[in-house]
């Protein structure tokens, strides 16, 4: 029903530009002030542009956040594997060989997804001292992995609800077995799926935060709570955590810029259902 | 091949079951050992030796929490979180479908508009908060907006401003709740009157004449929560951080809006153009109502992160500072800063059964009896 630009569409398009610009506001002052000398930084003249460029700011926090930033890494990289790989295989059973009870199953896995974690912190940081794992990345991997699950596993059921039935009884009739079907149906065409999965994980764990300040000890804290301890800090001139943040967001815009068709399928396959 | 598929069937399960076993004592073991702590006072003296002397207090916590002298910034905390995930997910919706609305109708730049919307959802939100916290700056920022088109200068105190509106004594929650219940059962019997539904009409207006009545001699005002008044309301420090929390997700309801805009068949929306519908008209009375279901989706998924928020706050304005704090901010404080290990459980116990209020419909009405679809 396309029809020439009325002064309708006209308007439309305008007020979305409009709105775009207001959305890009804090992408402006990241960078603005974080390419600006700390002298040259007050509130007074907070909009304006740097006089000159000043990279400085970002050589500091690259330096001071690159161990965080390496923990980050290391956490959502190993994290997001196991938790994906659990959840493929999961999704599996859940979708193709239903046990009895697995339909009251689902429901009490997916319920794990929407707790608020602090209804479970005080036994998890109990049972991370006892174990020794508490304060070091195995432990916080571990949470991730285990609070991974109802989502990872959610997501590859419905994926594997879209393979028909039928290309499983023929692998069936050729003799292929629980592992066989997995290996040469399930697996092969696990790819997009496998990339929504991943890159859903990495981006949450990549983010998250509660676990991140409870469980570490300061040698293995991921990139948030790095951030937010500079930040937090009253004294710090504001060019630093800008930097920072831009340091700390790159991972998942980059994300988001490049696989952001897969970063929109794993958003809203968490909701509508699929 | 029936035997094949019996032994395949046992595999399944010995594949699921470390999941199972795992989220078993990692969600449901978890929770009742955190209720169970929260019946204790654990944490009031020397929680850290290694063999800490706890009691068994019944739910005195609970109590202290909701009634207790020390306890009044939990009692704001809740007013805050309640409040905030009101605007918070009243405003992302209301964002989202205008996003989407405009999205829908653009004649270029689909693609990068919608990128825009959206980046935010991508960042976390310790970034979010951290840019934001400078953006609110009380004398930079956003607050220097209006002086780039010539007019004077905002003087909103974003995060630091210390007052209150829509302020009300929280020992009266029991009189609150019987006036609204009046309020709702005027409503509906009027409602039932209108439909003529006699039963319902009697029963609503039962229900109506007895809350009055309550009110009236004034019972409701004697059922107190404290000794004495106690004033919350709405702290317009929050306000700050919905702004922030709206740009980062109002992209995830724009997102929605639009997969749900998309499955409007085009076939119905030429049938309403034949029948003389206008462009609005067609928006208004088929596009919208189709919406609907990815509209509780919506509150649902929001109200969660709502109830829940923490991080945001955190990085904007500290764990410290009152005027923004919500439950999840003080279970971490007096968990992990004051040892009260006990207190911390309790409020993760309650916060536990507020999101499940929202959340255990939705679950069980998406989820159950879903199994699969092995023919």
């Amino acid at each position: 029903m396309k029809r020439r630009p009325s002064l309708f569409s006209v308007a439309v398009q305008t007020l979305a530009v409009l709105l775009a610009v207001a959305y890009l506001i804090p992408v402006y002052m990241t960078l603005n002030t974080s390419l600006k000398s700390p002298a040259e930084i007050n509130l007074p003249t907070a909009w304006q542009l740097p006089s000159e460029l000043n990279w400085a700011s970002y050589v500091t926090a690259w330096t001071r956040f690159a161990p965080y930033i390496k923990n980050s890494l290391i956490l959502a990289v190993a994290a997001t594997l196991i938790s994906a790989g659990m959840g493929a295989l999961n999704g599996y059973v859940l979708c193709k060989y239903p046990f009895p009870g697995s339909a009251v199953v689902l429901p009490l896995i997916v319920f794990g997804m929407f707790i608020p974690y602090q209804a479970i912190l005080v036994p998890l940081f109990q049972f991370l001292q006892r174990t020794r794992l508490y304060g070091g990345l195995p432990g916080l991997i571990l949470v991730h992995v285990v609070y991974g699950l109802p989502i990872t596993t959610l997501l590859f059921r419905s994926f594997y609800a879209e393979i028909p039935d039928e290309l499983l009884n023929a692998a069936r009739i050729d003799g292929a077995g629980f592992a066989g079907v997995f290996r040469h149906i399930m697996l092969p065409l696990s790819g997009p799926p496998f990339l929504v999965v991943a890159i859903w994980q990495f981006t949450q764990i990549w983010n998250e935060f509660l676990f991140a300040v409870t469980l570490t000890r300061p040698d293995a804290q991921p990139i948030t709570v790095a951030l937010a301890n500079l930040a937090g800090g009253q004294a710090v001139s504001w060019n630093l955590p800008m930097a920072g943040s831009v340091l700390a967001a790159l991972p998942t815009v980059a994300i988001y810029v490049f696989l952001g068709r897969y970063f929109v399928r794993g958003l809203l396959a968490g909701s509508i259902k699929g | 091949m029936r035997f094949r598929l019996k032994r395949d069937e046992l595999y399944a399960v010995l594949v699921i079951l470390p999941s199972i076993l795992l989220l078993a004592v990692f969600v449901y073991g978890f929770i009742a050992q955190t209720f169970r702590v929260s019946l204790t006072d654990w944490g009031q003296t020397a929680a850290l030796s290694l063999q800490p002397e706890i009691n068994y207090v019944g739910l005195s916590n609970y109590a202290d929490l909701f009634g207790g002298f020390l306890n009044i910034r939990f009692r704001q905390d809740l007013t805050n979180m309640v409040m905030f995930t009101v605007l918070f997910v009243g405003l992302s919706l209301a964002t989202g479908l205008v996003l989407a609305s405009l999205v829908d109708n653009l004649i270029w730049g689909e693609t990068v508009l919608r990128t825009v919307f959206l980046y935010p959802m991508s960042l976390s939100f310790v970034v979010t908060g951290t840019v934001w916290r400078w953006l609110l700056q009380p004398r930079g920022g956003i607050n220097l907006l209006p002086t780039l088109v010539g007019l004077r200068a905002g003087q909103f105190l974003w995060l630091s401003s210390r007052d209150q509106q829509l302020t009300f004594d929280w020992a009266l929650l029991p009189h609150y709740a019987v006036v609204a219940l009046l309020a709702l059962a005027a409503v509906m019997a009027g409602a039932a009157v209108l439909r003529r539904r006699r039963r319902q009409a009697a029963a609503w207006g039962a229900a109506a004449a007895m809350a009055a009545a309550v009110v009236a001699t004034g019972l409701s005002r004697r059922w107190q929560l404290l000794p004495y008044s106690e004033a919350h309301g709405f702290s317009t420090a929050l306000w700050g951080v919905v702004l922030a929390a709206v740009w980062q997700m109002s992209g995830y309801t724009m997102a929605l809006y639009l997969a749900g805009l998309r499955t409007v068949p085009d076939e119905l929306r030429e049938a309403a153009y034949v029948d003389g519908a206008s462009r609005l008209q067609i928006y208004r009375h088929v596009e919208l109502p189709m919406l609907m279901p990815i509209t509780v989706s919506a509150i649902v998924i929001l109200g969660h992160i709502a109830l829940k928020i923490f991080d945001l706050i955190f990085a904007m304005a500290g764990p410290d500072h009152a005027p923004t704090s919500v439950p999840a901010i003080t279970m971490f404080l007096k968990t992990f800063r004051g040892n009260q290990l006990a207190v911390g459980a309790a409020i993760g116990t309650i916060l536990l059964v507020i999101v499940s209020l929202l959340i255990v419909p939705y679950v069980v009405t998406q989820y159950r009896g879903d199994g699969g679809g092995r023919a």
